[in-house]
């Protein structure tokens, strides 16, 4: 049987390397990466791909509809829209800052939503 | 009340680069301000929430308002005077002075002169008007950028099921943010035969929400009497319409992304000279335009697709705005650096050889190239060699040209890329 060769565009940084996978027996032979964090996303992407989301939520205040805000941490990019949906129940009374944590343990995971921009 | 307050550097524009150039030409110990015509500083960065800038500057992934964000932060530290909500009406010169008048709600009319000026206005979208479609003019037509603004600034959504025509960066940003918002993306169009967005947008815009992507195909016409109601797609051959190849889609908005133009009608009063290619000014390596004492940087340069250059040149032409004001810069040398072969356009298109500093220089391809070596040369002399596996005219290449090895007695400088 012929090995499976998989290509991966890395999203990591705009040089947008195309990287390419062939399986061995328990890794992954990679290549066309120009960086370490090319190989990882590489791997990662094809056994379980994983995204920041990115985004903005509601808020109080007139002169400041929304803030913009982002997951601290990777999510799977399947349960995107499963987040989106914990994510748009938010409504944010403070005058936070970048940093701020606007929402604690998304879907109970280690996970939270941060603020990207200061009101 | 009629004020004229006198400066050394006035900065149009508080985006990325105003507040770059403001912060530079303050710590050269300039007296500087910023003018702004929106209510917060950050221009267009505050609405790209989505993330990817900073990687060149601060090794990290950011989103556009934390990035904006470090950069109003380090203009606050040093309380660099901001006019917010603020619009410069006209520009003139006076003597070795330039004379701004402005409009805001507070002061009314009121008037600042400087030695040095920086222009960071930015640039903005080329609109639908200026693209060839038939049709109906409906509500429901919509630049990228005004469907992000009312998305993530104001929290309006603008379409419920949408066509996006132009694969440029920002039409498949909006691609993945309408879709997160719930509105379906029926597919992005794109008359090119390929997309002209980056590659890693492609991927993690449209690929990962499986939106499709046509390409040789365009947006011919609109339908839809108050509101669009659908489009008219096309395949296309060489920009030309391909007859029998017309399919309508059912959608209640068309988003365009068809190109960004530098804002520079400030200083057509003052006829300073405009390069055709990139819209922005003639510039030298201090980012001073053709005009003594007015410059130039960021979007307003010329379109950049890093924001990390953007900022950068937003550093450089502050900080030579600083220098300006305090001593007037000597006579300049300026010979121009020419775009040859396969160079679409050269940033900066002059160099003053009175200076014999490193020079940063920008260039895009005018097509897609592989294989390709750039020269940097003037008659007998070769200043730069370097081998590309891949140039796009999408991206940007950034190269340091030492100007302590050109000779000063040389006339031109070229530029150009050559297949081995």
């Amino acid at each position: 049987m012929g090995k499976k060769l998989v290509i991966v565009t890395c999203i990591t940084c705009p040089q947008s390397c195309a990287i390419e996978l062939v399986k061995t027996k328990d890794d992954y032979e990679v290549s066309g990466n120009k960086c370490k964090k090319g190989k990882e996303y590489a791997i990662q992407e094809v056994t379980n791909p994983m995204r920041s989301i990115t985004t903005t939520v509601k808020t109080i205040f007139k002169d400041f509809p929304r803030l913009p805000v982002k997951t601290d941490k990777e999510i799977p990019l399947n349960d995107t829209f499963l987040f989106m949906e914990e994510i748009n129940s938010v409504l944010v009374k403070e005058r936070l800052k970048p940093g701020d944590i606007v929402l604690k343990g998304i879907r109970n995971m280690d996970i939270n939503l941060v603020a990207t921009f200061g009101l | 009340m009629l004020i004229t307050q006198k400066w050394d550097v006035i900065v149009i524009g508080g985006g990325p680069a105003g507040l770059a150039a403001a912060i530079s030409a303050h710590d050269q110990g300039a007296k500087t301000c910023i003018i702004e015509r929106e209510e917060r500083l950050g221009g267009i960065l505050k609405q790209c929430i989505h993330d990817g800038f900073g990687l060149v500057t601060f090794k990290e992934k950011l989103t556009g308002p934390e990035y904006a964000w470090r950069y109003i932060e380090q203009a606050n530290e040093r309380n660099v005077p901001v006019f917010l909500n603020s619009f410069v009406m006209d520009l003139k010169k006076e003597g070795n002075i330039f004379k701004l008048s402005l409009i805001n709600s507070k002061e009314g009319a009121f008037y600042l002169s400087a030695p040095a000026i920086v222009l960071a206005m930015g640039c903005r979208e080329r609109t639908a008007k200026q693209v060839f479609i038939h049709g109906t003019r409906p509500a429901g037509v919509f630049t990228a950028g005004l469907a992000q603004y009312f998305i993530n600034i104001q929290g309006h959504m603008p379409t419920k099921k949408c066509v996006i025509l132009g694969s440029g960066d920002i039409g498949l940003i909006m691609a993945r943010r309408l879709t997160l918002e719930g509105a379906t993306v029926h597919g992005v169009y794109e008359i090119l035969p390929e997309p002209s967005g980056l590659t890693r947008n492609v991927v993690q815009c449209l690929q990962d929400y499986c939106i499709p992507l046509h390409l040789n195909t365009t947006v011919a016409k609109v339908h839809g009497k108050n509101r669009v109601e659908g489009v008219t797609i096309n395949s296309v051959k060489n920009f030309k319409p391909i007859p029998g190849t017309e399919k309508y889609i059912d959608c209640d908005a068309l988003i365009v992304s068809v190109g960004l133009i530098p804002e520079n009608e400030i200083i057509e009063p003052l006829n300073v000279p405009i390069d055709p290619k990139t819209r922005g000014p003639f510039v030298d390596q201090n980012l001073m335009t053709m005009f003594d004492g007015i410059f130039s940087c960021g979007n307003a340069l010329h379109v950049n697709d890093l924001v990390d250059y953007v900022s950068e040149s937003g550093n450089i032409a502050g900080s030579n705005a600083a220098n300006f004001a305090k001593e007037n810069l000597q006579k300049r040398n300026l010979i121009p650096v020419t775009p040859k072969d396969n160079i679409l356009y050269v940033v900066p298109q002059y160099v003053d050889l009175n200076q014999k500093s490193e020079v940063v220089i920008f260039f895009r391809s005018s097509r897609t190239l592989r294989d390709v070596k750039l020269k940097v040369y003037s008659d007998g002399n070769n200043y730069i060699s370097k081998k590309y596996k891949v140039v796009r005219p999408p991206e940007m290449e950034r190269i340091i040209l030492n100007l302590s090895k050109v000779p000063s007695n040389i006339s031109e400088i070229n530029i150009e890329l050559k297949g081995e």
